[in-house]
């Protein structure tokens, strides 16, 4: 793959790459709090069916994973864990902050000992709001993050500017319109 | 401590003394293996340090804390309606729940008593919510011993219960319905039948579980005799709800207690099993589950008419002194020691929760067990981080 790592990709193989990437992400699941009930539900159950979008909800380890649902209340406790978490997968990798305690501390914002936003420490790709979120606005986040990987440039993401080039507005499920 | 414990330690000494004569070159160390924070069978976040020598733990400790979100705090900075909002998520599988001591104690409080309607609509959704929450840890049983299908079926019957509160609170997975006074609305045109209906489904699921599950040879070996704790340890350890019946106690809130709720116009039954292992644990939750269905099924009967409100003031504020209520949450114990000090808001409220106190037997029980069987003990405990940590 000597052209991928210079970052010269014709737009057909770019294509054909994104497309796969996009449906074939691996799901690790980081439950936290009441969101993770609600993630097993999209994820886990036959009602929303999640693997029906190309998403792997069962990874063995992070170091498999494409794409990490941080799903729930963060503790300052559990923050150090959710950093060494993301710094073991590998590269690409996307972030879903599912839940208003992941997204800005919810209704603990004024808590000691909550975190509030796990952007904090980690860069977020797609916010779904809610507390906790239906299953449905968690597989339209994942589904929003689908479209985004599609339009990808995978160059520009494996040479390495990897933080310039994807640093973009992050999605907010809900928010408007995507791209 | 008590017989248990002593064959407990001999035998963990015998075990030792024959090590120790078999390996005399190959001695084995102790190895220290962390369970979690993110574990499957931790329901959350709860760390569990096991020290094991080869493959018996020798010593266990939870470490909770990772979902520690202040809530006792919190609770001194909100006022009384907002703090129902806030209780919800202790508990967070069954959210109605939790609300409902709450609810009392501060209406014990103000001296005030919901009308029946409301009394008896509370206590719907209360056994709704033990449904949601226990039929999740059936199919959970399952898929900490390796069994994938019985967790499918659960989200599946699950669901029908999640529609029904939606339905009649507008939350799905919080309600926050609960008022001082009474409940914020009624009960939705059709909910009644339907609800029956849901119930049927659920009954369905409880017999497809005891047979797929508990009717399983696998499953069986996995929790027979695994995890026995004797009535006495039980008591001294605090335990409350389905793991204090399953040791042989005769114990239900619902029952024991006076509170204004319907529970005392139905005909219903209180569950125990005398062995106090694992299975009893899991047997226990199955058959209150089943028993849930059928106190709905009545209490769906007989609603009686009328307001759902009493006469509450508009800006609520709550008159001086000290309240505690308790009441049969899924879990177990679940109760609120509410001090007001006249203003809007609670000056301090210690909460009781259920797990907390269940899962502080962690390091008895686990003391001499092997390492599969710490799963399938900490699954039978069932706790809730949420609950836990608070």
């Amino acid at each position: 793959m000597g052209l991928v790592d210079k970052g010269r990709l014709p737009k057909p193989l770019t294509t054909l790459f994104n497309m796969g990437r996009s449906y074939s992400l691996w799901v690790y699941q980081w439950g936290l709090a009441c969101c993770a009930i609600e993630m097993g539900a999209a994820f886990g159950s036959p009602r929303y069916d999640v693997m029906r979008l190309g998403v792997i909800p069962l990874p063995a380890s992070p170091r498999q994973a494409d794409l990490v649902v941080i799903s729930g209340t963060v503790t300052d406790k559990m923050a150090p864990s959710i950093k060494r978490l993301y710094e073991q997968m590998p590269e690409p990798k996307y972030v879903i902050s599912m839940g208003s305690c992941a997204n800005c501390g919810g209704p603990y914002w004024d808590s000691y000992s909550v975190t509030k936003g796990i952007d904090q420490i980690i860069p977020v790709d797609v916010y779904v709001p809610g507390c906790p979120p239906r299953p449905e606005a968690l597989l339209e986040g994942v589904v929003l993050l689908q479209q985004r990987i599609k339009n990808e440039d995978m160059g520009a993401r494996w040479r390495g500017e990897g933080t310039k080039a994807i640093v973009r507005e992050p999605i907010v499920v809900g928010g408007g319109p995507v791209e | 401590m008590t017989d248990l414990a002593d064959r407990q330690k001999l035998s963990y000494i015998a075990a030792q003394a024959a090590d120790a004569r078999l390996n005399v070159e190959l001695e084995t160390e102790g190895m220290t293996l962390n369970i979690g924070p993110q574990h499957p069978a931790t329901h959350g976040t709860l760390r569990i340090i096991v020290r094991l020598d080869g493959e018996q733990v020798v010593w266990a400790e939870p470490s909770a804390g990772y979902m520690h979100r202040g809530y006792e705090k919190l609770t001194e900075v909100r006022t009384f309606p907002q703090v129902t909002a806030l209780v919800n998520r202790i508990d967070w599988l069954g959210s109605f729940a939790n609300e409902v001591p709450f609810i009392l104690a501060a209406e014990q409080l103000m001296d005030i008593e919901a009308p029946p309607r409301a009394q008896w609509i509370r206590t719907i959704l209360f056994e709704l919510s033990r449904i949601a929450n226990v039929s999740l840890f059936l199919g959970d049983l399952g898929v900490q011993l390796g069994a994938v299908t019985p967790v499918f079926m659960a989200f599946r019957d699950r669901e029908y219960v999640l529609n029904l509160i939606e339905s009649a609170t507008g939350g799905r997975f919080h309600p926050n319905f609960d008022r001082i006074g009474g409940l914020k609305d009624d009960l939705p045109a059709g909910w009644i039948a339907e609800t029956k209906q849901v119930m049927k489904k659920l009954r369905n699921f409880c017999d497809e579980i005891e047979n797929l599950l508990f009717g399983n040879e696998i499953f069986q070996s996995r929790l027979r005799g695994i995890g026995v704790i004797p009535a006495d340890v039980a008591k001294q350890y605090g335990l409350s709800g389905a793991n204090l019946r399953a040791s042989g106690v005769d114990w239900d809130l619902r029952r024991d207690q006076k509170l204004p709720l319907a529970y005392d116009k139905v005909d219903w039954k209180v569950w125990t099993h005398p062995d106090g292992d694992s299975f009893a644990r899991c047997w226990i939750r199955l058959q209150e589950t089943r028993e849930a269905t059928h106190i709905v099924d009545q209490l769906l009967d007989g609603i009686p008419s009328g307001p759902i409100m009493a006469k509450v003031p508009r800006i609520i504020k709550v008159p001086e002194g000290e309240a505690w209520v308790s009441t049969e949450n899924p879990l177990g114990e679940m109760g609120y020691y509410v001090v007001s000090k006249g203003d809007l808001g609670p000056f301090r409220v210690k909460i009781r929760s259920a797990s907390f106190n269940n899962i502080s037997i962690v390091p008895w029980v686990l003391r001499g067990v092997y390492v599969p069987d710490v799963i399938s003990i900490l699954a039978s405990l069932y706790f809730i981080l949420g609950d836990i940590d608070r």
